[in-house]
């Protein structure tokens, strides 16, 4: 996994609250049996006027001019400004592999759904929690400056605006270390291989029938 | 100390801990063709093989069609689809499981109604799978919840899972159902209560009379609708209708286990006095059939109700999001829901496609017939063996008289992976568990209701309370 350590980048706003996983990728492209190339399908129906399906020329396709990220001055964006329960739905890695294939590594909001959480930090992606307060000043500042860009240290653990203010913000001590040096949760674990054996043995003996 | 039941499995599974952050131990874990294969092909990548083969239980059911099946696998028609499901069938093949049900096997169907209906979902178990939907096995005094895919592969590869704790929250709901309320409305009616935020952070206990006085596949259906609360886990403590309920399944434990089992997972219940970090009640003589107006599950009213007004909204967020669902649905508030016409309906997924599901529906189609305006009523099986049982009982005669398609088990138009969905602008009542904005086709709007009310939206053309039918 690429690891994540700090980051300058360009904000978009995307102002919805409860933006489900069919929405950040539609279950068409689910058919994949790979876990890249989804970027060009992220938020497909709202992005594009047509209807998309996989293995089309997305370059071809025609652009839906009122969708906030089609706006050119969020082109290159690598952090996603967005509303409460961002996430919920479904369970698919898709949607965090479509935002990080987009370019996406931060999103902030003010709560997310559980699984779609967990499964930015196993991308490289790092989800932050503000309240929501916070989140609604950022999106008025966005909204005022072209170009805004938001400044992240994961081992600080703060935002920095372009005018110097600091919002300090939380993260998990075990996935904040896996982040910021890029590890593998399987290589952790399997150094747990001797514990996981001995709990195994003790479980089987418990309840026998889970083993059959 | 008092322990809830969700302290009791999570505890009971923990391999170590560390700063809050555990390792636990997975029991049963179901594979399904969509979220599966970048998992296996990561453990190829990395010449891993999986823990432990016989916790794996696999079928194949997203992507699989409804209809054709005479034809086979080139009666898929999408090749795309046709590639994952074969692929799934290589994987087991190279990997291994204890069973595996592919498609067109008598036995293959929704993961979620496959593994209850084989006995493969236990109490005290903790089970996984790359579906949300998995919070289904809760039912059973189960630790069940969706996982994504790269938790898939690790599972795979170490048997455990890197969790910390959910905070708990019971929800109680007590009374007595009145007629033509099921479990369905009980969980839409929650998730009204709470949105589909609440359960964020929490694993959900449903408790109280109603819960106890509930079927297993009642049961199923509430802790299935857990996630759309927001919630990862719903759980239920075991009681007999449990215990009866797996009983004799092909893989439960058999006599010389069955007796220590027994006495285990009758300790599967919160304590009396254990402590939850939040409490919802309802009573079930508020609960009224329920119908989604809107294009998330917490945009729900009863069925005397209407399409909410702007001015009910908490919040300029919430106004937000309901001016955006007027417009999707192509609904104005203040609109009665018995107004609201259908062009199709869907009676299947992981939700509510069992038997009891499909009894319930059809008794309120027998004898009568689809209205003209409905172009399409599906009813989709949650399982091979679920279609079987129906067949044996004429209920697809039922349904075929009725207007009624009779398809083969699958996923089917819950999520619209396969061939099965709605075009641009279409309304449908459907028993499934998702209204999102595209989720049964692009464009489409989706009403979601319980298996009953669906069965008499498709005979009147438009929402009506199944109470008022007699």
């Amino acid at each position: 996994m690429q690891a994540f350590t700090q980051l300058n980048g360009l904000v978009a706003p995307l102002d919805r609250a409860n933006v489900d996983t069919d929405a950040i990728i539609p279950k068409q492209f689910l058919k994949s049996i790979k876990r890249s190339g989804f970027g060009p399908n992220a938020f497909d129906e709202w992005r594009y006027l047509d209807q998309g399906e996989p293995g089309m020329d997305n370059s071809k396709r025609p652009i839906n001019p009122d969708f906030v990220l089609n706006q050119s001055r969020y082109q290159g964006a690598s952090v996603l400004l967005t509303r409460e329960n961002f996430g919920c739905g479904s369970s698919r890695e898709h949607a965090p592999w479509a935002l990080e294939d987009y370019g996406f590594k931060v999103i902030i909001a003010p709560s997310f759904a559980d699984i779609f959480f967990n499964n930015c930090f196993k991308n490289g992606m790092l989800p932050i929690v503000l309240k929501a307060d916070v989140v609604d000043g950022l999106f008025n500042q966005v909204s005022v400056t072209e170009g805004y860009k938001l400044n992240i240290d994961l081992s600080a653990q703060t935002i920095t605006t372009p005018a110097g203010e600091v919002h300090p913000f939380e993260v998990d001590a075990f996935r904040k270390h896996c982040l910021l040096n890029g590890l593998d949760d399987i290589g952790l674990t399997m150094q747990q291989q001797d514990k996981i054996k001995a709990f195994e043995l003790k479980h089987q003996q418990a309840q026998p029938w889970l083993f059959n | 100390m008092a322990k809830t039941l969700y302290d009791k499995l999570f505890d009971s599974h923990v391999v170590t801990e560390e700063n809050g952050t555990a390792l636990i131990y997975i029991d049963r874990h179901l594979v399904h063709e969509v979220t599966s294969p970048q998992a296996f092909e990561g453990l190829r990548l990395a010449g891993r093989k999986p823990w432990r083969i016989s916790s794996i239980v696999a079928t194949a059911d997203h992507n699989t069609p409804t209809n054709g099946w005479d034809k086979g696998l080139s009666g898929i028609a999408d090749p795309v689809a046709r590639l994952q499901i074969e692929t799934l069938s290589d994987n087991i093949r190279e990997f291994g499981a204890k069973a595996y049900f592919p498609f067109m096997d008598s036995r293959q169907g929704i993961v979620h109604v496959v593994g209850p209906e084989q006995g493969a979902t236990l109490p005290g178990m903790t089970v996984v799978c790359g579906d949300s939907h998995t919070s289904t096995h809760g039912a059973f005094g189960a630790l069940a919840h969706g996982i994504g895919t790269s938790e898939v592969e690790h599972v795979m590869a170490t048997q455990c899972l890197v969790q910390k704790k959910s905070k708990t929250m019971q929800v109680v709901v007590n009374g007595i159902l009145g007629k033509g309320v099921t479990a369905k409305d009980v969980a839409l009616a929650i998730i009204g209560k709470t949105g589909t935020a609440g359960g964020n952070g929490y694993a959900i206990e449903f408790a109280g009379s109603v819960i106890r006085n509930m079927s297993m596949e009642g049961r199923m259906t509430l802790c299935n609708m857990a996630i759309e609360a927001g919630a990862r886990a719903g759980i239920i403590a075991v009681d007999d209708t449990t215990i009866n309920y797996v009983k004799g399944r092909p893989f439960s434990p058999k006599a010389d286990q069955w007796e220590a089992a027994v006495a285990y997972w009758n300790t599967l219940h919160s304590d009396e006095g254990a402590a939850f970090d939040a409490t919802v009640t309802l009573n079930a003589e508020d609960i009224q059939p329920q119908v989604t107006w809107g294009t998330s599950p917490e945009m729900v009213v009863g069925i005397d109700g209407k399409v909410p007004s702007l001015e009910m909204a908490k919040n300029e967020v919430q106004r937000g999001d309901w001016e955006r669902a007027y417009a999707y649905m192509g609904l104005t508030p203040n609109t009665l829901i018995s107004d609201i016409q259908i062009d199709k309906v869907f009676i299947g997924s992981c939700t509510n496609s069992r038997i009891e599901d499909l009894r319930a529906a059809a008794a309120i189609a027998k004898g009568k017939h689809i209205a003209p305006n409905v172009k399409l009523a599906l009813v989709v099986p949650g399982s091979g063996l679920v279609k079987a049982q129906a067949e044996q009982e004429g209920l697809d005669k039922i349904f075929t008289e009725a207007g009624f398609e009779w398809r083969e088990p699958g996923c089917s138009m819950c999520l619209a992976m396969n061939a099965d969905r709605l075009a641009s602008g279409e309304r449908c009542a459907s028993t499934s568990n998702r209204n999102f904005e595209g989720r049964q086709g692009q464009g489409g709007r989706t009403h979601l209701v319980s298996p009953e009310m669906a069965a008499a939206a498709a005979v009147a053309g438009h929402f009506v309370d199944v109470r008022d039918l007699s």
